[in-house]
């Protein structure tokens, strides 16, 4: 059965702008996630140096998940149009989504607290932290073509 | 001014219409989203809190740095950041497929939702091959001392940190942890992504018959849409929590 195919309505101004708008938050999502390879190069830059500067690492992986949930701004607010939504749609969407802050503050130091304990004997004894040394490609370079099941 | 305000207020809530100025069908599939977040955020925070509870984890710049045809060669990030694209893109022309179905162009969502698929399906054949590659490949650990060749599965990790063996620096096997949830996690986000391709194939098959253009309206499009570009949210918070930090 053959479709009818309506013709579509008339391309308006707003559509024009609206496109834009979209067209704007491709690039902003790709250059953010530019930004956040390059970090995450940066950090593995720093890794391969002899003694890696552990807080700067850190707060270059605050940095992107800054521009992580940038990211999850723009797609939610202008890919799923929840921008364009009123205030009580918007409300009823984001606010459930504030729980977040909890569930990720308490059970990622519930897991930080429990391997204090372990490393701790429960506070029995003090811990001193050992620094690994993780293999890395760029000094065995043929480690893992070599080890190929087939 | 304020009388206003309590008007509009009033007549929003009086029956009749929507509070939430969305249709019956938008607001489930936001609920379903929202439900859908918390599973994948326990997921995520799990994978954290048992990250945040062990001394040392897996050095993703290591474990992740294969790209096809390139015999080997050390390309951290390189495939990861090539899927993202993909999904981002996809989105896209998710959204521009939607923007379609507002004008009632029928060819228009044809072609965009012809290509959201294409992105969908690329995205995942590059899954495929990544799970392939950290299953098959097979790496040196020194397991009770003896060297044995794991590949990452659920149940072996031969990420751990080195030691010294008769000379020769030598990978220790890591947390099981690790397989368990990077294959839980992205399994789980591969399987909707697949069935995302599933509803937009679904949705391309009705709009080529004509049925949304015979409805009036393309809201399935938008639906699917949301769920489409959830999706790639996910994967956003898949692609911090595994490949960045």
């Amino acid at each position: 059965m053959p479709s009818e195919v309506t013709i579509p309505l008339p391309k308006t101004e707003a559509d024009v702008l609206h496109i834009k708008r979209i067209w704007k938050a491709f690039w902003v999502l790709l250059v953010l996630t530019i930004l956040e390879l390059s970090l995450g190069l940066l950090i593995y830059n720093i890794d391969l140096g002899a003694d890696p500067n552990e807080h700067l690492v850190l707060a270059i992986k605050g940095a992107i998940c800054i521009f992580t949930l940038a990211k999850a701004f723009y797609i939610i607010s202008i890919f799923m149009h929840l921008g364009d939504e009123i205030r009580n749609m918007v409300m009823i969407i984001a606010l459930p989504m504030t729980l977040f802050i909890w569930f990720i503050t308490a059970f990622i130091s519930d897991g930080a607290s429990y391997r204090n304990l372990r490393n701790t004997d429960g506070g029995s004894r003090t811990y001193k932290e050992q620094k690994e040394q993780y293999h890395h490609p760029l000094v065995y370079p043929a480690e893992k073509s070599e080890k190929r099941l087939n | 001014m304020e009388t206003a305000v309590a008007k509009t207020k009033t007549s929003l809530w009086s029956g009749g219409r929507s509070p939430f100025n969305v249709s019956y069908g938008k607001m489930m599939m936001w609920f379903f989203l929202m439900s859908d977040s918390f599973t994948f955020g326990a997921f995520l925070i799990s994978y954290g809190s048992i990250r945040s509870s062990l001394n040392q984890w897996v050095d993703h710049n290591y474990v992740f740095n294969e790209f096809p045809f390139t015999n080997g060669a050390n390309l951290p990030l390189a495939f990861v950041s090539l899927m993202t694209f993909i999904l981002i893109f996809s989105s896209v022309t998710m959204v521009l497929a939607v923007h379609a179905g507002h004008k009632m162009d029928q060819k228009g969502v044809e072609k965009w939702l012809f290509l959201t698929i294409l992105g969908g399906l690329a995205f995942l054949g590059s899954q495929a091959y990544e799970w392939t590659d950290l299953i098959t490949s097979q790496h040196e650990v020194l397991v009770n001392g003896m060297i044995q060749h794991w590949g990452t599965t659920v149940s072996h990790n031969p990420w751990g940190p080195d030691v010294m063996f008769h000379g020769q620096q030598i990978a220790t096997p890591g947390p099981v942890a690790f397989g368990g949830y990077f294959f839980g996690i992205t399994g789980f986000h591969g399987f909707h992504v697949f069935t995302g391709v599933i509803i937009n194939t679904i949705m391309l098959i009705k709009t080529r018959r004509g049925d949304f253009s015979k409805r009036g309206h393309y809201e399935m499009i938008e639906k699917a849409g949301l769920y489409w570009h959830f999706v790639d949210l996910v994967w956003v918070f898949v692609f911090l929590c595994f490949y960045l930090i």
